[in-house]
């Protein structure tokens, strides 16, 4: 059995974010992380593979080398094996054409009856949640995303998948793509052992030769000039202005915006 | 599988909408994106669609025309009761191989976000997930920028004849706003994100004209490769935060005492009338359910008043509140960027200000009511 | 010379500062005030293998060298004193000797729990009399008629003592000439286990710092204990325990570290938010010239506690570097701490912000496992300085 888990670095949107005088972001100044519900689908994995020791966790991601810190770190955690699908080719790809090289690169590296695919329900820099089941339409293989439980026996997985208003509870057979979801678990950290094995393990890059005769990549639509869609536009939105800072904490103060308030009949 | 890649662009025409449905009832989500969907086909000088797909929904379709549907297809099949992404990717996919609709709007919901990927996948055309601005117009496009954007628009060289649809989302947790367009394939796919369009008032007599078709499909089990066991409505009332006109939301600073921080919240969130909100960081936290989460991953909303107690104010957060009436904002940091968002401000600790907030509008409202 | 920290040193750190960041912090203030030993996050450390961290795997380690375990230390102790100190008293100062100097049969058996945190360890030398002066013995131990060891006496100010499975102990099992002829004491080390008959854990002591730590007398009455739980060769306990204190200073060492740079970090936050006068306090000279002589003390500290553990990783002597270490480090940490506090003003005398908890935690690294003055006996001796 094999779980296939694609992953993605993205920027820290959660601490300080610059963007430059052209309004695209300036990520040389930002810290880097794994994509947060990347690694649920890591934990999920290794979760599975506590259950099973059998189980193979291959770890894929594209990205250009310096993705290999993350996927170093994801071996150090207690995954098996990691892929970076790297090249000038495949750079500025939209959802479209990510998932059409990532798929091909699962197919490079060959599906079994019995494999999972793994991915994050979305990543923090496009909040997009298009990847995932692009890839399982590009490899013909159903999906559920939003999963927050799974269990898995033999071939069958029983998932919860999350609603806003509630879950359903979904049954399907390997192989097939699963996003998941923070709800899911809680993922690990790596271990010291981990740390000092992760250098040793398999690690792999594939770059445009590697994937260039994938039936599934069409070099046509492919990386930025290839991609369905483009950015027409990218820009900042403008600093709302105009607080009214009470003068103090204090009781006066209070009273005297419920005044204001009252007076603009806004309570 | 189906694709559209050689497929001239100019075959395809009118604009739809995929309207969801859950349990037999329509989504708010399906009137917001039909009233979006009138003034795009409206400029685009073509018919507005809707797309029903469910197992005996032909009593809800109607209502889709008193926000602007000429027509609505309705698909019916006991497989297509529960969604499931195989059934609905493959009916959805087949009308759209068959009528060729040059624009595809699909609410952003768990399910529309599990569905239009798909789709574009198959269909072979691009997808622009969340979109909170929609605009074929260049003029009407222009004159967004100028409000929403700090570009420079004398500097900007655009073409004023592109008809192109202009898809505006925010991207790095709303740092950023980027415009999409899919210039090469058709249809241009795009989720919306649910409670930012505005639904159009209803028209009984729109209604009542708007075309029930139902197309011929093919479906089988065979086609279908999951199961679903049971579909389960929360048994807690969930938050409608989108719908509130007032929302207390609470942040990290109340961690010094969380019990007592949501406890303040409430009580004014009570006298207000409004419900209570959260910041991830309390979300993620713990002290407050997923659908409390204001924000660029939670929900939008716009509240005639919005009260923000120690929330510093990531543009995370901002993202999904910025656009209410009057937000008051009680922060210890003067330098919080809540502020910047803010119509009021008190510097201070919420601990000692709710209360005193508390106690200036109860007796606010007991002198009105006393008058 | 190069610097840099190896790719493994380097990701290490990341996990441990993770760890801490979200793990110890948030526990932090609640351990100091409730003097709440963080059993679970002991728990959490030994899934990770941050118990063994240095050893072979052979043993239950993880493989990892010396400096990875002081990294470990200092960022357990920038967030969290108490639980640095665990890390360094179970680490340097039971499972190392074990392993420097125990029988292959003594390795097997208390390594790998060790190192997997099934057992935690500490380490019995102070006595009521014997403080600085480790030759103050009175602590002892004695052969019966079926060759197990008899221990009487009691040790004090033990770290981990009421959390622990394993004790190195220290104790007089006889009197020796010495090369002029005069008597003295011949002391030995042992190993002895929470179980064994006569032995028992005493009062536990209310300190200023490292609050959450368990800190108490140990017992023994008549504890037996079997012949193989000598450790090394009779009469080779000073030298023994001596060894173990070079090797435990860089832990505390690094704990100093760890603590001072802690409060140069909260620093920096506090000022660069804190207005007074209509401007960030950061925005004061005085305040710049007070974080550069901070940063600069624990930077300059770093380089002693990282070279000690480099020299003790390639087998150099270090016994002097790691005196020089602790001395600097500690003092450092007692400076910038103090310092950090009058940066916070009064908000930095309340227990709402940790500097306080930082200033009273830093103290002791002056004091155990050899004071100041101890740490400049040994560097002057060392300079051949009589």
């Amino acid at each position: 059995m094999k779980i296939i888990v694609c992953v993605k670095q993205v920027p820290d949107t959660s601490g300080k974010v610059s963007v430059k005088a052209d309004g695209t972001l300036d990520r040389a100044s930002m810290a880097t992380i794994t994509n947060p519900d990347d690694l649920n689908a890591v934990e999920a994995a290794l979760t599975l593979k506590d259950q099973n020791p059998e189980a193979k966790i291959i770890v894929i991601t594209m990205g250009p080398a310096p993705a290999e810190g993350m996927l170093r770190e994801l071996l150090a955690m207690g995954c098996d094996e990691a892929v970076l699908v790297s090249g000038r080719e495949f750079g500025g790809s939209d959802t479209f054409a990510t998932s059409q090289i990532l798929a091909g690169a699962i197919a490079h590296i060959g599906l079994e009856d019995d494999d999972i695919i793994l991915c994050g329900r979305q990543a923090i820099d496009g909040d997009t949640a298009q990847v995932g089941p692009q890839i399982a339409e590009k490899l013909n293989l159903p999906q559920v995303s939003y999963v927050s439980e799974l269990q898995v026996e033999g071939k069958t997985i029983t998932c919860r998948r999350a609603l806003e208003d509630g879950y359903m509870t979904i049954k399907v057979s390997t192989p097939c793509l699963l996003t998941c979801i923070k709800e899911l678990n809680e993922p690990r950290y790596m271990s010291v052992s981990g740390v000092m094995e992760a250098w040793n393990k398999p690690y792999t890059v594939f770059d445009f030769e590697t994937l260039k005769d994938e039936p599934l990549i069409e070099l046509d639509t492919i990386g930025l000039k290839g991609s369905p869609t483009n950015v027409y536009k990218s820009f900042t939105p403008p600093q709302k202005g105009g607080c009214t800072m009470m003068p103090g904490a204090d009781k006066e103060s209070c009273r005297q915006l419920v005044d204001t308030l009252a007076a603009k009949h806004i309570i | 599988m189906t694709e559209f890649k050689n497929t001239e662009i100019s075959e395809f025409s009118g604009v739809w909408v995929f309207c969801e449905q859950r349990a037999g009832s329509l989504m708010p989500t399906d009137f917001e994106l039909m009233s979006e969907g009138r003034k795009l086909a409206d400029e685009l000088g073509c018919e507005l669609a809707g797309v029903l797909l469910g197992d005996d929904v032909d009593g809800i379709a109607k209502e889709l025309g008193g926000y602007g549907a000429d027509k609505v297809y309705v698909c019916n099949s006991p497989l297509l009761k529960h969604y499931t992404t195989d059934a609905y990717a493959k009916v959805f996919c087949d009308l759209v191989v068959e009528k060729k609709p040059e624009i595809v709007l699909i609410g952003a919901t768990n399910i529309g976000r599990d569905l239009g990927p798909r789709c574009a996948a198959r269909l072979h055309t691009g997808l622009t997930a969340d979109c909170t601005h929609l605009d074929v117009n260049m003029e009407k496009y222009v004159e967004f920028l100028a409000a929403n954007s700090t570009m420079d628009l004398s500097k900007q060289n655009l073409d004023m004849a592109d008809r192109n649809l202009k898809m505006t989302r925010p991207a790095f947790g709303g740092h950023l706003m980027a415009s999409i367009i899919c210039p090469r394939f058709r249809p241009c796919m795009s989720t919306v994100r649910p409670g930012v369009m505005k639904r159009a008032e209803f028209d009984q007599a729109k209604a009542d004209a708007c075309v029930i078709e139902h197309p011929a499909f093919e479906l089988s089990e065979a086609d279908i490769h999951t199961e679903v066991v049971e579909v389960v409505k929360a048994a807690k009332q969930l938050v409608d935060l989108t719908g509130a006109e007032v929302v207390v939301a609470v942040g990290r600073g109340i961690s010094k005492d969380v019990e007592k921080g949501l406890a303040l919240a409430e009580e004014l969130a009570a006298l207000l009338g409004g419900v209570v909100g959260g910041s991830r960081a309390a979300i993620d936290a713990g002290w407050l359910t997923a659908d409390h989460q204001v924000g660029q991953t939670g929900k939008t909303v716009h509240a005639k008043i919005y009260v923000a107690l120690g929330i510093s104010g990531a543009i995370q957060h901002m993202a999904g509140m910025q656009d209410s009436e009057c937000i008051i904002a009680v922060n210890k940091n003067e330098g919080a960027p809540i502020f910047e968002a803010a119509s009021y401000g008190i510097c201070g600790d919420l601990f000692s200000v709710t209360p005193m907030l508390i106690e200036a509008i109860a007796a606010t409202k007991a002198e009105k009511a006393a008058v | 010379m190069d610097f840099r920290l190896t790719k493994e040193q380097e990701m290490l750190q990341k996990l441990f500062r993770d760890f801490a960041q979200n793990e110890v912090k948030p526990l932090a203030a609640e351990v100091d005030e409730n003097e709440m030993f963080p059993a679970e996050t002991v728990k959490k450390m030994a899934k990770l293998g941050m118990l063994g961290i240095y050893f072979p795997k052979e043993y239950g380690g993880a493989g990892a060298d010396v400096l990875s375990y002081v990294l470990c230390v200092e960022e357990l102790s920038k967030v969290c004193g108490t639980t640095g100190v665990i890390v360094s008293a179970h680490t340097s100062l039971c499972a190392a000797p074990i392993y420097e100097n125990g029988t292959e049969e003594q390795k097997q058996k208390y390594l790998p729990k060790l190192c997997k945190g099934e057992w935690l360890g500490a380490f019995g030398l102070t006595e009521p009399g014997a403080g600085t002066d480790a030759q103050g013995q009175q602590t002892v131990a004695v052969k019966n008629e079926n060759g197990d060891w008899v221990l009487n006496g009691s040790k004090i100010f033990i770290t981990n003592a009421g959390y622990a499975d394993v004790f190195i102990i220290i104790a007089v099992t006889g009197t020796v000439l010495d090369k002029k002829g005069r008597k003295s004491k011949e002391i030995s080390a042992f190993i002895v286990e929470r179980n064994d008959p006569g032995f028992k854990v005493g009062k536990h002591e209310m300190k200023m710092g490292i609050r959450g730590s368990s800190t108490c007398e140990l017992i023994f009455e008549d504890c037996v204990i079997p012949a193989d739980r000598l450790l090394g060769k009779q009469g080779k306990g000073f030298a023994i325990a001596m060894k173990t204190l070079d090797g435990g200073r860089i832990g505390i060492a690094a704990q100093a570290l760890g603590l001072g740079e802690g409060a140069v970090e909260e620093a920096v936050n506090y000022t660069k938010e804190r207005v007074q006068f209509g401007k960030r306090i950061s925005a004061f000279q005085n305040t710049q010239f007070q974080l550069a002589d901070m940063h600069t003390r624990m930077e300059a500290a770093k380089y002693l506690v990282y070279s000690a553990a480099y020299k003790k990783q390639t087998g150099q002597p270090y016994s002097p570097d790691a005196a020089m270490a602790k001395l600097f480090a500690s003092e450092a940490a007692s400076d910038v701490t103090r310092r950090a506090v009058q940066l916070f003003g009064g908000y930095g005398y309340t227990r709402e912000y940790p500097v306080e908890r930082m200033m009273r935690d830093a103290k002791i690294t002056e004091i155990y496992e050899g004071t100041s003055e101890v740490q400049r006996m040994v560097i002057s001796a060392a300079m051949g300085v009589k």
